[in-house]
Parts: structure tokens; C-alpha cells; sequence
């Protein structure tokens, strides 16, 4: 019966996006149209085929459902791949403008390629291993099965639509301009249906846990989801100009829509970037070490004094400008009083391996683990000092915070996940261990100098470049033009385009001992068995 | 601006008040005695239940 009802839903979702994509007003709506027609039509047959089909009704609440974490592994390292890939290619774009070729002028020049960089990374890569990994570990630390059934495979399946949407979107050059929040209005809308799933699949299990305490990383991937569907909805309010087109207009204006997108953009930094991977970080350094965390009273404190401040701290990125200086003043307070959680947790999470620290001589991936975590506490010392009213009036628009952004991104998000991937692999599969360590090694060195050649040569460039930005000769005048600097930069461009390609080596090699890891390494014994509970 | 004056003195004044004696309070209650047994307790729930989820019924305790 409900098969009767998807149908006709499919199949009207079919009907309207193809009427769409024929009175699309550009072609970035009209391929999204067409996207959304044919990922709907193969529905609508998938379920045709299916209908009346003996259904088993199996209980298959003694099992966890790890068939969409494994989707999410393998979501996550490929569109990490994708990301670094562009990143790389963006990054040479910069050192050699002749990559931005003629023929390929309008689709995959620098401004077009840039959001679809920072979307692969943020959204793609890192949205795909917090959802696959809060899956994961609020079945476990719950003792009970995901709730909701396949609502879980929508939110999956729903979540990669929505990049997918995204990423055209951007190559066709649909884009409402605001950092880090650049899909137009349908797309928006989508995300919303999408994560309020999300939420109820979380939430859902939650309520159904057989532990009675909510171990401390759900509280953390908790925050993240609700908090990211507050700063989704608000920062997204818009009216599209028509319904057959992506362009849309931003209800908020001038300084207000300044202050509401900061206020998006940071705490994305903050729940996406910091609460969901503090999550991650909670449950897989204590697993990954065999010993519970350091302590877990300061694990709550770290948890709520985090949320308290972080929400504070966005109109740090609008010094000097139309902004109050107060507003501006109480951000830059916020950000500093962020060290003392930030770093809270920094020292929950490294002393959580006090009388194990020999593992990492041995454990590759404890090691990443580790590093990860100490990245965690370098960029949350460098951000509340970027955001110092003074030396945000040096650093500023320059790739000093690039650097800062990569630290923390490519250092803290990027090795926890590798170290998370590396942990579940062999689990999700029923395998004895990973194929190879030696491997592990490789990435772990060939990511760390890859980011370390990245920071550097981002701190010699942005610093450089601010201090040239400044220079005034004795009558007043500015010494340098702009493209002075930028001819300055060049050699600090190679440098952090090979760190880049350094990383994305990384990532490649990450994926083929992933891939090894499933189809050599020996099985375990199944106990995650297909005996159902009696 | 009538609006916005309102809740910005309610925001300065009683809503302060709420969530800094929320975050002194959480404080108290984490460092409250016997905490640490339990603390000690929860913090081993990763370690439970790896391979499936707790039986019906019974609470959690082994897995």
C-alpha cells in the first residue's frame, strides 16, 4: 500500500521538475530540474519494480544498521578526494593563471571552482562523516537500532542529492553570494526536509537508548544538528524572483544581512567544523586508545561552556566596517574567552591517552588521532588571536587566514576523519585489520607535511602581504600597488599548491588501503550476525 | 525600535541573569559529590555494546 502512495508522490515529483527544467530562466535551475527529474524517475521504477513484492518482516531490532555508515565511509572518502582535487586545482590556478583556460572560461575559472571547493570539503567530505558517524556512535553508546527504519537512507541519499545539486549549481553560476551558504533557495529548502530528518533519525534513537546517561559525544552531535538547522534557516531567508529560476533576494540587507551571515558563517566553524568532529573526537580517541576519556566532568563543562561562547563570537569577521563597534568588540571578547573551552577539550582529548602514549609509536592511527587533536588546539589558539581588533587589522584579507582555516580544517577535521575511517573499515566490514599500516604511515606523513608546507607558506605570504598593504612612504603615500603583492606571492603560491597535492596523495592512498582493507583483509568471525533477536 | 528596545533590556538584564546562573549552576552540578562514581560509570558506555544492541527488556549492561 505505501508503495502506492511513493509511487504517485515520485512520480508527481517527476512531472514537476521536467515542467520546471521546461520553463527554466537559466540553465543552472534547468540542469538542477533535470537532476531532480531523473533521480526521481529512477525512483519512481526502482518502487515500480518492487510493488507487491513479498516483504519480509524480519525484527531486526537485535542488529545495528551499519548498511548506511558504510555508505557514509564511502561517501566521505570519495568526495574528500573530489575536494582536495579541486582544492589543488584552485590552488595552481592561483600561482598560474593560465590554468584558468579560454575554453573552459564561465565553468571552471577560480570563481566558479572556489565554492565548489569549500563546499566539497565542509559539506561533501565532512557533512558525509559526521552523519555517517553519528550514525554510528549513537547506535552504539544508545545500545539500540537506528530509529525510523530507512528514514536514515534518505537522509543519506537525500544529503548527496543535495550536494550534487549544489556542486552544478555553482559551475553554472548559481550562487546567492554568501560564503559557505551559496546554494539558491530550492536547493536551501531541499537541505531543510533533508536535515530535520536527520534530527528525527538522531533524536529518535536517542529516546529509544537502553543506556540510561547520553554519553557525552551525542551531546556534542546533537548540538551540531540543531544548531546548523537554526543557522541554515535564518541565514537562508530569501524570496526567489521566480519559481522557474534559481536567482533569488536576501530579506535581510546592508549590515544586518553582514551580521547574519558572520553569525552563520562562524558558528558553522564552530558547530559544524568544531561540535560535530568534538563528537567524533569523544567517541574514536577513547576507542581507538582502549581507555575511557581523561575526564568526563571536564568533557561536560568543555561541552556547554563551548555552546555558550561560540555563538557569540561572528561579528569578529566584521571589524572595521559597517558594523557597531560594540557588536564587533563583544565578538573579539567571545573569541578570546573561546581559548579556555577550546583548549579544555584540547587536554581532555590528549591525556585521554595518559599511560597509553607508547601506542603511538606503534598505532598509526592513534597518531592521527593525536595530531588531529593538537591541530584542534594550534587553530583554536590562532583564531581567537586573529580576532584581536589589531591583528585582525593585519591579518585581514589576506592568506593568513587561508592559513588559519586550512590548519584547522585540512589538521584537525580532515585527521580525525581519516583516523575515524581507518577505525570503522575494518569494523563495518567484519575484517581482522586494516591491509596495510604501513600505508596508515604514509598518509599520516604525507598530510602532516603537506599541511605544515600549506600554514607556512600562508603565514610568509599573509603577512607579507598585510604588511605591504600598509606601507606608506614618508609623504603619506602607499608603496605598493595590489599587484605588487600578488607578484610578491608566487613562490609561496608553489609552496602551498604542493602541501596541497602532498594532502590529496594522502587521500588517494587512504582510499585504495580502504579498498584493499574490504576486499583482502581477512574476515572475523561474524558476530554482528544475521540471526535476528528471538 | 519599540521592539527591540524591549528585548534588548530584557536580553541585558534577566536573560543574562538566566543563562550565566544555568552555566554556574551546570558547574556545581558536575563537581556535586558522588559525581565521580557516576562519571566514572558513564564513561565507559563506549566500551558496551559494540557488536549489537541491549536485549529488551533488561537494562544495558553487557554487551
Amino acid at each position: 500500500m505505501s508503495n502506492y502512495i511513493k509511487l504517485i508522490v515520485l512520480g508527481l515529483i517527476t512531472l514537476l521538475a521536467m515542467i520546471a527544467a521546461n520553463y527554466a530562466r537559466d540553465v543552472a535551475y534547468m540542469v538542477n530540474a533535470l537532476t531532480i527529474a531523473l533521480v526521481a524517475g529512477g525512483f519512481f521504477l526502482w518502487t515500480l519494480r518492487h510493488t507487491d513484492e513479498e516483504t519480509s518482516d524480519v525484527d531486526l531490532s537485535g542488529e545495528y544498521m551499519d548498511g548506511v555508515v558504510r555508505a557514509g565511509v564511502i561517501a566521505t572518502s570519495f568526495w574528500g578526494v573530489v575536494g582536495f582535487l579541486v582544492g589543488v586545482t584552485i590552488a595552481f590556478q592561483l600561482a598560474f593563471p593560465q590554468l584558468n583556460f579560454d575554453w573552459a572560461q564561465g565553468y571552471a575559472n577560480f570563481g566558479r571552482l572556489r565554492p565548489l571547493h569549500t563546499s566539497a570539503v565542509i559539506f561533501a567530505f565532512g557533512g558525509n562523516a559526521l552523519i555517517g558517524t553519528s550514525f554510528y556512535v549513537v547506535q552504539r553508546t544508545s545500545a539500540a537500532r537506528l530509529w525510523g527504519g530507512n528514514l536514515a537512507w534518505f537522509v543519506f541519499w537525500g544529503y548527496q542529492l543535495f550536494i550534487v545539486l549544489a556542486a552544478t549549481g555553482y559551475l553554472l553560476g548559481a550562487t546567492q553570494s554568501k560564503e559557505y551558504a551559496e546554494p539558491e533557495w530550492y536547493v536551501d529548502l531541499w537541505l531543510t526536509v533533508v536535515w530535520l530528518s536527520y534530527l528525527a533519525v538522531f533524536v529518535g534513537t536517542l529516546v529509544k537508548r537502553k543506556e540510561k546517561h547520553i554519553y557525552v559525544a551525542n551531546w556534542f552531535y546533537l548540538s551540531f544538528i540543531i544548531t546548523v538547522a537554526m543557522l541554515h534557516v535564518m541565514n537562508n531567508l530569501s524570496i526567489p524572483v521566480s519559481v522557474f529560476g534559481s536567482k533569488s533576494v536576501q530579506v535581510f540587507s546592508g549590515v544586518q544581512d553582514a551580521m547574519t551571515q558572520w553569525w552563520y558563517g562562524h558558528n558553522a566553524v564552530g558547530f559544524f567544523l568544531t561540535a560535530g568532529f568534538l563528537g567524533m573526537m569523544y567517541y574514536f580517541v577513547p576507542k581507538q586508545a582502549e581507555r575511557p576519556v581523561y575526564s568526563y566532568k571536564l568533557s561536560i563543562i568543555h561541552f556547554w561552556a563551548l555552546i555558550f561562547i561560540y555563538i557569540w563570537a561572528g561579528p569578529h569577521h566584521l571589524h572595521y566596517t559597517a558594523l557597531p563597534d560594540w557588536a564587533s568588540t563583544l565578538g573579539m571578547v567571545f573569541s578570546i574567552v573561546l581559548w579556555m573551552p577550546s583548549w579544555g577539550g584540547m587536554i581532555n582529548g590528549l591525556m585521554t591517552l595518559s599511560g597509553a602514549w607508547d601506542k603511538l609509536r606503534t598505532d598509526p592511527i592513534i597518531r592521527m588521532m593525536v595530531i588531529s587533536v593538537g591541530f584542534y588546539g594550534m587553530s583554536t589558539f590562532e583564531g581567537p588571536m586573529m580576532s584581536i581588533r589589531a591583528v585582525n587589522s593585519l591579518s585581514h584579507y589576506t592568506d593568513w587566514t587561508i592559513g588559519h582555516v586550512h590548519s584547522g580544517a585540512l589538521g584537525w577535521n580532515g585527521m580525525i576523519t581519516f583516523g575515524a575511517l581507518y577505525f570503522l573499515t575494518p569494523k563495518l566490514w567484519n575484517r581482522e585489520r586494516l591491509y596495510s599500516l604501513s600505508l596508515v604511515s604514509w598518509h599520516f606523513w604525507l598530510a602532516t607535511i603537506g599541511i605544515i608546507l600549506y600554514a607556512a607558506s600562508m603565514w610568509v605570504t599573509g603577512i607579507m602581504e598585510g604588511l605591504m598593504w600598509r606601507e606608506v612612504d614618508a609623504n603619506g603615500f602607499l608603496v605598493n600597488s595590489f599587484a605588487d603583492t600578488v607578484a610578491a606571492k608566487f613562490p609561496m603560491y608553489v609552496v602551498r599548491g604542493t602541501g596541497g597535492l602532498m594532502y590529496l596523495g594522502g587521500g588517494l592512498i587512504m582510499c585504495y588501503n580502504l579498498w584493499m582493507t574490504v576486499k583482502r583483509s581477512p574476515a572475523v568471525e561474524a558476530t554482528n550476525s544475521t540471526v535476528p533477536a528471538e | 525600535m519599540e521592539t527591540y528596545s524591549l528585548l534588548r533590556e530584557f536580553a541585558d538584564s534577566w536573560m543574562l541573569l538566566l543563562l550565566f546562573g544555568f552555566f554556574v549552576g551546570m558547574i556545581i552540578f558536575v563537581m556535586r559529590p558522588g559525581g565521580t562514581k557516576t562519571y566514572k560509570d558513564v564513561a565507559d558506555i563506549p566500551f558496551r555494546h559494540e557488536d549489537k544492541p541491549a536485549a529488551d527488556g533488561g537494562p544495558a549492561k553487557e554487551a
